[in-house]
């Protein structure tokens, strides 16, 4: 049995209650300013600068504690409380991505460099999981566009590859006997998708820098896709002419495809995927099941990428 | 020889009432857990796939009685019908907590989902399987079906291979606790496919004297 360890946190770096208190004016002043303040060596779940933006939706979202508690990172373990109990070694700074492929400019970004580079916004998701469950989430992120714009794609570039970090000495799920996916965990893109101004790469939630067990540093959030796509801890981002073969779809390819569009209409092979339960409305008599919407509630943005596809071969 | 528990006969009739009483005891404190809020963030789910486990479990147990008692000489056989009561149980709170919390409350929703997926009707099938045998696991039911009885409860193997098959399709990959249980289940079954031909070939070296302790054997199974 492994045993959570806290971070240890000096306290040279814990921040006064008064000027913690403070935040949100200082927030404010600095976001007024148009000034990052984000410091280079930061502590877990330091605070974090995002202006507001349109994409927002108008449904309660999910209690912090349960989308930071409720979590797939196969990489820390398959049960959903694994990611949070057994995340407390992982390290996210320093953190170093690697864009390269078919693109003209290829770079190493640093995390902090990112952050810098690319200020955050709010974007209030819902997130759908291929099990049937479904949470609301505010992240803090920016489109990934941006981050292509910098590296100039080919014209021959088709795809875009993401790939999480490898990690058995901090990651207990890359571990041990029974693994339950190959490493590193691929996901990808149709270049077309990974352009939409909905798809952003997040580096915080609830106004914080992400907890380890949601992605740290930085992640892939894709709201009309089922929540596999949304690579965490990302390593390296690499464009390519060929559809790649994302992890699920290696490990299960008749239950699991590229595309994996929240669909109520086409159903799991095990289970169905025409309701979904909203996480975070209480026991077992408040549960909150609701019809799932057709490319998770955003269709009018994403529906014309696939017109003409058959969305069953394409699952 | 079989290891007999000393004490008095009010004794082992209290234990097996204990052992229901230890046996139900997860189920209600989970659903204590559920009712106050306290089962995590998806607390159907959570409730549901504990059930199942402890299903399993019981399950298990009630299949290791006979190997326990062959291989090791230990005499488990008073608690056996409580062990299998367990399970059919966990498996009847687990199955309606899948109608009444987890589906939409809509019966032609449910129906299509058990007609359209073999991991639920695989469930569904392993349940069934289990209703003639709690029905049957008293005392009149023994007396009055005689040979009957022992060709009925056979049922319980079909009801572990559905059952062991819908536990292994529950999640999208087995973990290391699944794997655990599902070799059990392998072994419980193999040792059944074993027994005759370890049977003929302890008939065989064995001499007279062992036949009375053989028979014995046989017909507790």
């Amino acid at each position: 049995m492994s045993i959570y360890h806290p971070p240890r946190i000096p306290a040279s770096e814990i921040t006064p209650r008064g000027i913690y208190l403070k935040r949100r004016d200082f927030l404010a002043a600095v976001a007024m300013s148009g000034l990052s303040i984000l410091a280079p060596d930061q502590a877990d779940a330091a605070p974090l600068s995002a202006k507001k933006s349109g994409y927002t939706v108008s449904e309660k979202p999910t209690p912090h504690d349960d989308v930071t508690a409720y979590n797939n990172f196969y990489e820390f373990g398959t049960s959903k409380s694994d990611p949070m109990s057994y995340s407390g070694d992982f390290k996210p700074r320093p953190w170093a991505i690697k864009v390269d492929g078919m693109v003209a400019n290829p770079r190493t970004f640093d995390i902090d460099q990112i952050m810098q580079e690319y200020p955050a916004e709010e974007r209030v998701y819902r997130m759908r999981c291929v099990e049937g469950w479904s949470m609301v989430i505010p992240w803090q992120g920016f489109p990934l566009s941006a981050l292509l714009d910098k590296v100039e794609p080919l014209g021959s570039a088709k795809y875009v590859i993401f790939e999480t970090v490898v990690r058995p000495e901090q990651m207990p799920g890359q571990n041990g006997l029974f693994q339950p996916l190959p490493w590193p965990y691929i996901e990808g893109l149709r270049l077309d998708e990974a352009r939409n101004p909905l798809t952003i790469l997040a580096v915080g939630l609830y106004g914080e820098t992400l907890p380890n067990q949601n992605g740290a540093p930085i992640r892939l959030v894709v709201p009309w896709k089922y929540g596999f796509k949304g690579c965490k801890s990302i390593v390296r981002i690499s464009l390519t002419d060929t559809q790649p073969k994302n992890t699920w779809n290696i490990v299960a390819p008749s239950e699991y495809g590229f595309f994996a569009n929240v669909n109520p209409e086409v159903d799991h092979p095990r289970w169905s995927q025409a309701t979904e339960r909203r996480i975070g409305t209480g026991g077992f008599f408040s549960s909150d099941r609701r019809p799932t919407l057709m490319f998770n509630g955003y269709a009018e943005d994403v529906a014309s990428l696939y017109a003409g596809m058959d969305l069953r071969k394409n699952f | 020889m079989a290891v007999m528990f000393t004490g008095t006969r009010h004794w082992k009739g209290a234990s097996v009432w204990l052992l229901y009483i230890i046996g139900l005891t997860p189920g209600v404190w989970y659903f204590y857990l559920g009712a106050t809020d306290s089962l995590g963030a998806n607390p159907v789910k959570a409730f549901e796939q504990l059930l199942g486990l402890w299903t399993v479990r019981f399950l298990i147990l009630t299949l290791a009685v006979s190997p326990a008692r062959e291989l090791f000489g230990l005499n488990f056989i008073r608690y056996r019908r409580a062990l299998g009561l367990l399970c059919f149980y966990y498996a009847l709170v687990h199955l309606s907590v899948y109608v009444v919390f987890d589906q939409p409350p809509i019966l032609s929703v449910i129906l299509a989902d058990i007609l359209k997926r073999p991991f639920i009707m695989l469930g569904m099938a392993a349940f069934l399987l289990l209703v003639p045998l709690a029905a049957t696991s008293n005392a009149f039911s023994i007396r009055r079906l005689g040979k009957n009885w022992l060709r009925l409860h056979r049922l319980i193997y079909a009801a572990t291979v559905c059952g062991g098959i819908h536990f292994a399709l529950s999640t999208k990959v087995l973990s290391g606790e699944q794997y655990f249980y599902l070799a059990l289940i392998v072994l419980m079954l193999g040792y059944r496919l074993l027994r005759p031909i370890l049977k003929r070939r302890r008939r065989a070296s064995n001499s007279a004297q062992r036949y009375q302790s053989r028979t014995n054997s046989a017909l507790g199974n």
